[in-house]
């Protein structure tokens, strides 16, 4: 998850796909998110480069659909329904995540032991 | 008392002189002083202020002659009473320890040399100039070009520069010395030198171009002699750069460090040769340092004697065997293996100590505030009614000083300093504290401290003579590392110079718009 600035920006990532819950009249997903391009990036805890202004998972309800689906604390959200979120400001990621039109979430989400299992995997074969 | 034989310097006198009664004690005092010259006549390689030991104060007729200094005074001191102000003892003992007063400068003639070669030389600045003007005048009067307003101009500035040369050089070399140093100024000695080779110069020129050839044109002649005096004003400013400001950029920082208690004082000085930094450091001496008290060196000492003397080594395998290396590093092993406790008793004393000292410190300050309740100031009201018990604060300070005056004894016994304050001075004290309006406080700070030697008697600080010890020639200049000794009879100050380090000072700007903020959050928000 090392960011060069300039270079595009490769990681390994997992699709996950969130059915968001009804709850009278919310659609709530089940986790909290954290960061942004207007946040203060050092006091991330999840985050490998404190530089990182990307969105990160913060807090996953138990239980919820989030859970459910696979999303771990401390993942960071690359993508939200084709659209980006390593660039965007803390409130931007908040609409693009709770649109009341959705009822579906595909994310792609980075964490760091995706990259050592797939090092692993290869190095099996 | 013992501790005053070390402090004066030809103390052999006073001892002889305290066992006298009344009727010899004022021969015995002239043939103290006289004595004083002479043996400081001989000295006078060593740096010395001025002379003479003062007579420490004579002792009180009840006490014991062991003791014999003032110590008993707490306990003899008579009270007085309002109506009575002629108590035998305090009035007595305030004769007898009246010393007069007074440096008694000694009448060395080698101090008086530089004044009078300085004097010569002034004299002769100021005959020149005018001798330049006036000896044409006087010998070829009547050939000389008569010259108009442009000499009157000359003769004003002339008058004028050498009025201001006499008066600066007399700020600047006529003052009191201050000291007398071991060796010669070398920097006054240079521009003595220099004065004299423009004045020779001159009168040579003088002698050669206008008396022998009779010169006839008086306007060049009188500027010849302003030429002359503007040269010497250019040398006293030189003589102002090199002696007054030449040394006030501090370069040097000299730690002084007091060889019998380790008390240390650190001092920036300038480029400076070691006599003159010597004497900067003595004259910060007397009123940085605490004044030397060797009664308090006494236990240190008595615990060393008590470590040498544990062990004696006796030599049984026969004599001629390396006896001294031999004999010391068994002495060692021992006193290694010996379990010492000796350690114990000196945390114990001292712990001791600290207790008698605050017990009695607390018994002083009570003492001595309920003393100070007794007297107060006369208000201007009560002035115009009858006068009463008026008294004036000699007299108010002898009325209260019997009431404190044991606690005072006892506190000065315990912490050994009895032997710096006389009863005159204690009185003499208070009597200036009172006129003051200062409060009991103010009064005990200079007895619960020890101050700087200036503040005590001229008893206290009799040795006015040191002895500068120094590897390099005095007159070289300090430099990094340089080291020297100042030896006074008691104790020696030892001096080490380090350069203070080349500064180097960067600068940044910040433009006053340039200090913005921005708020961090920190938001989580629940999806």
């Amino acid at each position: 998850m090392s960011f060069i600035p300039g270079q595009p920006v490769t990681a390994v990532v997992q699709r996950i796909e969130i059915q968001k819950l009804r709850e009278g009249d919310n659609l709530i997903l089940g986790f909290s998110i954290g960061g942004g391009i207007d946040q203060d990036a050092s006091q991330n805890p999840f985050s490998e480069d404190k530089a990182d202004k990307g969105i990160y998972v913060t807090r996953v309800s138990k239980g919820g659909p989030a859970e459910v689906a696979g999303l771990r604390i401390g993942d960071k959200i690359m993508q939200v329904n084709g659209w980006d979120m390593t660039m965007v400001t803390h409130d931007q990621a908040r609409k693009r995540l709770t649109k009341k039109k959705e009822d579906v979430v595909r994310l792609l989400i980075t964490r760091k032991s995706l990259e050592e299992t797939v090092r692993q995997s290869m190095m099996q074969h | 008392m013992d501790t005053d034989s070390i402090h004066s310097g030809y103390s052999h006198h006073s001892n002889r002189s305290r066992g006298s009664n009344k009727q010899s004690e004022r021969s015995s005092r002239d043939r103290h002083k006289s004595h004083s010259r002479d043996s400081s006549s001989r000295s006078d390689k060593n740096v010395t202020i001025s002379a003479s030991s003062a007579q420490p104060p004579q002792p009180d007729q009840g006490s014991a002659p062991t003791d014999a200094q003032d110590d008993n005074w707490g306990e003899t001191t008579t009270a007085v009473t309002g109506t009575s102000d002629h108590s035998l003892s305090q009035e007595d003992l305030a004769g007898f320890g009246k010393e007069t007063d007074g440096p008694v400068e000694k009448l060395n003639c080698i101090r008086f040399i530089p004044l009078a070669l300085t004097l010569l030389l002034g004299l002769l600045v100021l005959v020149t100039p005018l001798s330049f003007l006036v000896l044409p005048q006087v010998l070829w009067p009547e050939r000389l070009q008569a010259c108009g307003t442009a000499c009157e101009g000359l003769f004003l500035s002339l008058a004028f520069k050498l009025l201001i040369l006499l008066l600066a050089g007399w700020a600047l070399f006529v003052r009191p010395t201050r000291a007398s140093l071991p060796r010669i100024a070398v920097f006054r000695a240079l521009l003595g030198l220099l004065t004299l080779l423009l004045l020779l110069s001159y009168w040579l020129f003088f002698g050669v171009r206008i008396l022998d050839s009779q010169e006839e044109n008086y306007h060049g002649i009188v500027q010849f002699a302003v030429s002359l005096v503007d040269a010497l004003l250019f040398i006293h400013y030189l003589a102002v750069v090199l002696l007054e400001i030449r040394h006030l950029q501090p370069c040097f920082s000299l730690c002084v460090v007091r060889s019998t208690d380790g008390e240390t004082h650190h001092y920036n000085l300038g480029q400076l040769s070691i006599q003159r930094a010597a004497l900067v450091i003595l004259q910060h001496y007397y009123k940085d340092f605490s004044v030397h008290n060797p009664a308090l060196l006494t236990a240190a000492k008595s615990r060393a004697a008590k470590h040498l003397a544990g062990l004696k080594v006796y030599n049984v395998d026969g004599a001629g065997s390396d006896a001294a290396t031999a004999q010391s590093r068994a002495k060692i092993a021992a006193a290694a293996r010996q379990r010492d406790t000796s350690h114990n008793e000196l945390y114990y004393e001292e712990a001791e100590h600290d207790r008698r000292v605050r017990k009695r410190k607390a018994r002083l300050v009570v003492a001595v505030e309920e003393a100070f309740t007794h007297v107060r100031r006369l208000q201007d009201e009560e002035k115009k009614k009858p006068p009463g018990d008026e008294m004036d604060p000699r007299e108010a300070a002898q009325a209260i000083f019997p009431s404190m005056a044991r606690a005072l004894q006892k506190y000065l016994r315990t912490t050994r300093q009895q032997h710096c304050h006389s009863m005159d001075s204690i009185q003499a004290h208070l009597a200036f504290c009172i006129t003051n309006n200062m409060t009991p406080k103010a009064f005990l700070e200079s007895y619960l401290m020890a101050g700087p030697t200036l503040q005590y008697g001229r008893e206290c600080w009799q040795t006015r003579q040191w002895t500068l010890v120094s590897e390099a020639s005095v007159t070289s200049p300090l430099h990094h590392g340089s080291e020297f000794q100042l030896k006074s009879s008691d104790f020696s100050l030892v001096v080490t110079s380090k350069a203070i380090p080349h500064l180097k000072l960067s600068e940044e700007y910040v433009h006053p718009k340039s200090h913005k903020f921005v708020l961090q959050l920190q938001s989580e928000t629940s999806v």
